[in-house]
């Protein structure tokens, strides 16, 4: 029985107890010299398991009781987490090394973040999903104050930190009053207590703060105060890894918990999410357009990202589920070029973030500028591109489900939203005479840009398949 | 009123006097001092309910531990207690707010509170009868074999706990001097000491 339970847990027991081996040999041999190489082994180890999710038999099936759920809607989202991630680290360990950040405990914390992101994603009870949860942030909390003589990586640590065990709170105060209502823990006890459409008033105030705190995970507004600080103060490595693989697991687990647990209430938490959806649309794309530094126009780029994702979902369906996935994959791929590109951000041999440092870089590097722009008129999601597709499947999901007004409310947000995207290619095409960047880049973030931009130009065709792979995926979480 | 009564009634009277004064002593060593007092009241609600396994576990974890632990924290670090307590006057209308909606919450749950119509099924299941099972052996059935996976994983939680504390917190400076042991250890006593004849007037000379 236990054996045929740990089975569906390779992938994770695999990376845990490569994060314990690998941190003990790198403690007893030879500490931080070897972190580069862990760096790309970690990288590596990723995609294989990656592949390996992807060749294991398809099927929905579970451990421990319940506890822990293996379908192909899970199986999507690791491979997304596990490859995004993968990304991140190889287009960062340049960076890394130059600027004196390569510790070994950086790729080991990543990996178990990682175990963490997975165990959320396929959590079929409420105690799985708080491990998975507090495995990821406590490893993302430590790295963010990574740079710990700078007191704005501290600082973004700590407000990380202090506010992330607010929401943590939140999620178990929620959580327990779910309990209290349906006396298990487990997802399917859950749906088959609140299954017959009339929620009572406990389990409605647990719902709520449940989603309040997972709101917080995904930095949806209100709950968003957090995300430009946090992003700027973090090293770029380390906000790169915030932007992409920890976004995505929140929001799948959103979308498991409210339709594994809650799947028979679709009217009590569409209104919700739905509010979570306008308001992160609105305030990422208004909030935004005073920013200077690309990396807090980043973080509110993701807040409004993730309120498109939060609308998909908010359509209560299958569709919606599947329209979620879809953005989120496009939204990955866009962040990991566009991150790459920010992290090779340099002038007289130091970071630079300010916006107004990519005056005139059309001039010097074309194909860059031209990559860059693709990634921006994606992320505003203009009509040819891939980014248009991601916001075309939400917004078609959300008429769909008949929520026309947020439908539209998601149209205005867009495009108030392409004002801020389209400064920087103004910057870039037009700014004036100024010193602008001069760094180099290095040949992996260079091929993360271009394949990124790429996969922008090309998926066009037909999406690269990932829409029928999220269709499938889709339907295994609503049965 | 039989025996048990009467130490309910001495256990619970000493634990909310006790929590009192953790609030409102002015030394915050004795503060720490009642909060002890008062896991060990607890503790023994705990014994009194049958559940001798979690009293002890209170015991050893937060007394041994955690009371011990605040106790250096607040001898080490010389934190102003006194300024700390002046502010909190300045939040007594929050903190008014906040207990007064808690006080709504236990209103809603003493007296509105619906539980799930298959409640029942569900509340006994995890463990087995007490009176068939001893309740820290019923524990330790749960733990490490229902919930095993959770068990494993805040292990795994503690670990990067301590990690995260090294890795931002430790740091190896160069210029002190540290005792290295094997060198102390590997010293040769006839090349550490060295005896010369000083002649008078003459000193010692290179």
């Amino acid at each position: 029985m236990i054996g045929a339970d740990l089975g569906i847990l390779i992938p994770e027991i695999v990376l845990s107890l490569y994060a314990l081996g690998g941190l003990l040999v790198a403690v007893y041999i030879s500490g931080d010299r070897l972190a580069g190489t862990l760096t790309q082994v970690t990288a590596a180890l990723f995609v294989v398991m990656a592949l390996y999710i992807g060749v294991t038999p398809d099927g929905t099936r579970d451990a421990f009781g319940g506890m822990v759920i293996d379908d192909g809607f899970a199986r999507f989202a690791k491979i997304m987490i596990l490859l995004s991630t993968a990304a991140v680290l190889l287009i960062s360990q340049d960076f890394m090394a130059k600027s004196d950040l390569l510790r070994f405990e950086y790729p080991m914390l990543i990996a178990l973040a990682t175990v963490g992101m997975m165990m959320m994603v396929s959590s079929g009870d409420l105690i799985v999903l708080y491990m998975g949860l507090e495995l990821q942030s406590l490893s993302l909390y430590v790295i963010a104050a990574l740079r710990r003589e700078s007191v704005r990586s501290t600082e973004a640590g700590l407000k990380y930190f202090i506010l992330g065990a607010l929401s943590s709170g939140l999620l178990l105060y929620g959580a327990s009053l779910v309990y209290g209502y349906a006396g298990t823990t487990l997802f399917s006890g859950i749906i088959a207590a609140a299954g017959d459409g009339k929620v009572e008033l406990g389990l409605l105030f647990g719902l709520v703060f449940l989603l309040a705190g997972l709101a917080f995970k995904v930095s949806a507004a209100p709950f968003h105060m957090w995300t430009p600080d946090v992003y700027e103060g973090a090293p770029t490595p380390v906000t790169a890894v915030f932007a992409t693989a920890p976004k995505v697991a929140a929001m799948v687990l959103f979308a498991r918990v409210v339709h594994d647990a809650f799947g028979g209430v679709v009217g009590d938490w569409q209104q919700v999410v739905a509010f979570l959806a306008v308001g992160s649309m609105f305030l990422g794309a208004i909030a935004a357009i005073g920013q200077t530094d690309i990396k807090r126009l980043m973080a509110y780029s993701s807040i409004s990202h993730m309120g498109f994702a939060l609308m998909g979902l908010s359509a209560g369906t299958e569709q919606g589920v599947s329209a979620m996935l879809i953005y989120m994959a496009i939204y990955v791929t866009m962040n990991i070029g566009t991150f790459a590109f920010i992290l090779s951000m340099e002038k007289d041999g130091r970071h630079v973030t300010g916006i107004s440092s990519l005056n005139n870089f059309a001039l010097k590097e074309p194909m860059k500028a031209l990559a860059l722009l693709i990634l921006m008129f994606s992320l505003a999601g203009v009509p040819p591109l891939v980014g248009f597709f991601g916001k075309y499947a939400v917004l078609l999901a959300a008429v769909d489900a008949g929520l026309v007004w947020l439908a539209v409310a998601g149209v205005i947000a867009s495009v108030i939203g392409a004002f801020y995207y389209l400064r920087i290619v103004y910057f870039m095409y037009f700014g004036t005479n100024e010193d602008g960047l001069d760094g180099q880049m290095n040949v992996l973030p260079w091929v993360g840009l271009m394949a990124s931009a790429g996969i922008m130009l090309l998926g066009v065709l037909n999406l690269f398949g990932i829409d029928g792979l999220a269709q499938a995926a889709a339907a295994t979480l609503i049965r | 009123m039989g025996i048990a009564d009467i130490t309910f009634y001495v256990f619970a009277t000493t634990l909310v006097a006790a929590a009192l004064l953790v609030v409102v002593a002015r030394n915050p060593v004795h503060s720490v001092l009642w909060l002890i007092l008062a896991f060990l009241s607890a503790a023994g609600l705990f014994v009194l309910l049958g559940a001798e396994f979690v009293a002890m576990l209170l015991i050893i974890v937060y007394v041994g531990a955690v009371a011990v632990l605040f106790l250096f924290v607040v001898m080490m670090l010389d934190v102003d207690f006194a300024a700390l307590k002046a502010e909190m006057v300045r939040y007594i209308p929050l903190a008014g707010l906040i207990g007064i909606v808690l006080l709504m919450q236990l209103a809603l749950v003493y007296g509105t509170w619906v539980y799930s119509e298959g409640i029942d099924q569900h509340l006994g299941s995890p463990i087995p009868p007490l009176h068939e099972v001893h309740n820290t052996r019923a524990i330790g059935l749960i733990l490490y074999d229902r919930y095993v996976l959770p068990f494993q994983l805040s292990g795994l939680i503690l670990l990067i706990a301590m990690v995260g504390a090294i890795l931002l917190t430790l740091r190896h400076r160069q210029d002190v001097k540290r005792q290295n042991i094997l060198t102390q250890i590997y010293r040769d006593p006839a090349k550490a000491m060295e005896l010369r004849d000083v002649k008078p007037g003459q000193g010692l000379r290179r």
